[in-house]
């Protein structure tokens, strides 16, 4: 077996194809064996990475604009195509895996009414859960909103004199601003997640849900430790710079005064909760200090143990293509010398609870299923949307957090449908996109020239004769316009398209001179 | 039957040919087919774009036009599932959701209704590529979508088998959208183009001469991508293939 080969069958498939850089043909192989360390994989001179596109640009509370940051991410065709193939890749192997369960669209049907279910009789549930996790020693929290949350995470670090703090990654505690808020009162939180880390690093939002560094190539990441861990920046073998990330983070996450994990469930029942993580890195986090911090959505909790199992068998198909994730820990309580707080945080879930058209967006398992199959999402980048949650789950609760700064990512999309069908919880994603279109305009949240545009168009396709006229003239005007008139900036559909290619004559007039005489 | 034969906007300004073939097709099949003439639109883009109170008045013209008829038919996925599923701008009135039920797009009314077992007069000898536009694959539900677990079927593709010399090319995404998404397609230009140019190239790598849809908005979309790549591939509506076009 040649040492090519070799390289090529040791690689997981589940690896990321541009982290396995397989066809690198400058990597030094001797005895059979990859050299990786720095000398061993240093490379003759090569044209310069494509510089990584950034995502939108915030202003304050005014509409983001998606569709220029997407642009963008477009005109960086490496990072483009990377990102596209990449997740098709993963929606390729989810719909393997589902195959591979006869029962596929029962377990379906199944989480999406125990969801259902659970949501409406959330109080109860929150409440079973709260008295079952006291008595396993776990002391419950409530945070209304994000700065609460903050707030009391801050508190219990205070009352131990913590001053560093590991964490896995959580959705969560992006929407509440939670690295930001404990930099601004002097604690050191450390990603544990390695694509969480990565961003971190770069301080730059999470992508994705799932794989929150996906839009980077591995030249992206050598820029990014280059300039925070001291690597070579011309060095982006993935097995260096992964080595290179855990010699600098372990000895964090050792000293580190305390743990914080999300919670993927938690049970009524039980008072427990589960946290499922391809790294194992939950497990450190909550495991090395002595402090847990769980922060939990209210949405999370589901009532049995037993209907664990339905979640847990969809939520990595949908999400990774793997039939379970690497590792999925239950936590029951406190260690012994240990403690364990679980915080439940709202934070806008209880408003979007009675939002009739919207209310079961709060189902969302976080699986990431959506942003996989959208050809939006993985032409765009997640950072396009400027907001915690971007692709198609994002475009329906973005919103509800603010709905001036999210007005335009509800038509960012092509309603084709994808989402709702890969969905595990059985979410009609696309027609709430729909509706928060509806919701928007009646709102006056799109802009006047869209408004005006509409009003025209109503006013001219509900009135025959003066439709015809136009319709007449339009055809006219494309026959004779020049191109240059055509194709300027301003004509978005020129842009990258040719247009169509008028016909001598409509539908309608062909008609009036071939069956004209019948009707 | 008496039919109502309706033609959206975009099909009547671009594509009278697709009109034509639809028209022909359902008259070979003898049926009795009338073409309204104060008809414009279903109302479909400002609904699209979330503006429903501006579709009240088309809605209402459409359902004027299109009163009385045994079945509505139109070659056009996206127009017909607005009409069947959305269409809720007018008081829905015994009148509307008459006119509203009776609305098949062609495909589904030739392969459900009618049950066509013959299209003696076709004959197409190319390699085609089919694409269901998403209104047709996951509204219209002409075939089963490659998310969900349930058996392989296709109306469109049952359809154009009783073609002669058809042949049929798989490209390797086949229900990828291909960025047209009515406003969304000038909305946001730049990932609509490139969808369609994906698109095309994906048909044009799996060897595809044609590529044929129950959808003329995506191949208008698609043709002007493919034309600006130049990426050499035809662009076919069903209609055409089923009432004998060879070319």
């Amino acid at each position: 077996m040649s040492a090519r080969q070799h390289q090529t069958e040791a690689q997981p498939s589940m690896l990321h194809p541009e982290l396995c850089a397989s066809d690198d043909p400058d990597a030094i192989v001797r005895d059979g064996r990859r050299l990786d360390h720095a000398e061993g994989a240093s490379k003759p001179l090569r044209p310069k990475p494509e510089k990584q596109p950034r995502g939108a640009l915030i202003r304050g509370n005014r509409p983001v604009n998606q569709a220029e940051a997407a642009a963008r991410f477009i005109a960086a065709p490496e990072h483009e195509k990377m990102h596209d193939e990449r997740l098709w890749d993963l929606r390729q192997k989810r719909d393997r895996e589902m195959h591979g369960i006869p029962e596929w669209e029962e377990l379906r049907s199944l989480a999406s009414a125990i969801k259902e279910h659970t949501l409406a009789h959330l109080d109860t549930y929150l409440e079973e859960f709260e008295v079952h996790a006291t008595a396993t020693g776990v002391h419950v929290h409530w945070a209304r909103d994000a700065a609460e949350h903050n707030r009391i995470v801050h508190g219990i670090l205070r009352d131990h004199g913590a001053r560093s703090l590991i964490k896995s990654k959580s959705m969560l505690t992006e929407e509440c601003g939670f690295r930001h808020y404990m930099a601004s009162v002097g604690i050191d939180v450390i990603e544990t997640d390695l694509g969480e880390r990565i961003q971190q690093l770069d301080n730059e939002d999470p992508s994705h849900v799932v794989v929150p560094a996906v839009h980077k190539l591995r030249t992206d990441v050598a820029q990014v430790f280059a300039r925070t861990l001291d690597t070579d920046p011309d060095n982006s073998d993935v097995h260096y710079l992964a080595e290179r990330q855990r010699e600098a983070n372990r000895p964090l996450i050792l000293a580190a005064d305390a743990g914080m994990t999300g919670a993927n469930f938690a049970v009524a029942e039980t008072g427990t909760f589960a946290v499922c993580t391809n790294e194992g890195n939950a497990d450190l986090s909550a495991n090395v200090p002595k402090l847990h911090i769980a922060s939990i959505g209210i949405e999370k909790v589901i009532p049995r143990l037993e209907h664990l199992a339905v979640f847990i068998r969809l939520l990595s198909r949908s999400a990774l293509g793997s039939p379970i994730t690497q590792y999925t820990s239950h936590f029951r309580g406190p260690r012994a010398g240990g403690e364990m707080h679980v915080v439940l945080v709202d934070n806008g879930r209880s408003e979007r609870l009675g939002m009739a058209e919207f209310w079961t967006s709060l189902k969302c398992i976080r699986c990431g299923a959506c942003m996989n199959t959208c050809p939006v999402y993985r032409r765009s980048g997640g950072l396009s949307y400027g907001a915690t949650y971007s692709g198609p789950i994002g475009l329906i609760i973005d919103p509800t957090f603010n709905a001036r700064k999210y007005s335009n990512l509800p038509f960012a999309s092509t309603l084709n449908g994808s989402c709702s069908n890969v969905c595990p919880v059985k979410i009609n994603i696309h027609e709430q996109i729909y509706a928060w279109r509806r919701v928007l305009v009646e709102r006056h949240e799109v802009p006047l020239a869209k408004k005006a545009a509409m009003k025209a168009a109503g006013a001219l396709l509900s009135r025959p004769a003066a439709y015809r006229a136009a319709i007449a003239a339009a055809d006219t005007a494309l026959a004779h316009l020049p191109r240059f008139v055509v194709y300027n900036g301003l004509n978005a559909w020129g842009k990258h398209r040719e247009v169509p290619h008028p016909p001598k004559q409509t539908f309608h007039s062909w008609y009036q001179a071939n069956r004209g005489a019948r009707s | 039957m008496h039919i109502g034969l309706f033609i959206p906007c975009y099909i009547d300004a671009f594509f009278p040919d697709v009109g034509i073939a639809t028209l022909e097709l359902l008259e070979r099949l003898g049926h009795d087919v009338e073409y309204p003439r104060d008809q414009t639109c279903c109302g479909q883009p400002m609904a699209n774009s979330g503006f429903n109170a501006e579709c009240a008045d088309t809605e209402a013209l459409f359902v004027r036009n299109f009163s009385g008829f045994d079945c509505i038919v139109a070659p056009s996925g996206s127009c017909v599932h607005h009409v069947r599923d959305k269409f809720d701008a007018l008081e829905q009135t015994p009148a509307v959701t008459a006119v509203r039920a009776r609305t098949y797009e062609l495909v589904e009314f030739l392969h459900d209704i009618v049950k066509v077992d013959a299209f003696p007069w076709a004959r197409f000898p190319h390699r085609v590529g089919l694409h269901n536009s998403c209104g047709t694959l996951r509204g219209l539900k002409h075939a089963a979508p490659s998310e969900l677990h349930e058996p392989f079927f296709s109306k469109p593709m049952d359809l154009l088998s009783k073609v002669a010399g058809i042949e049929f090319v798989t490209p390797a995404r086949p229900d990828e959208c291909c960025g047209f998404g009515g406003t969304f397609s000038v909305f946001e230009e730049g990932v609509s183009a490139k969808m369609g140019r994906d698109k095309v190239s994906d048909h044009a790598r799996a060897g595809a001469e044609y590529i044929v849809s129950a959808d003329s908005s995506c191949l208008m979309h698609q043709q002007g991508c493919a034309e600006r790549i130049g990426v050499p591939i035809k662009f076919i509506h069903i209609a055409q293939i089923l009432n004998g076009a060879s070319a």
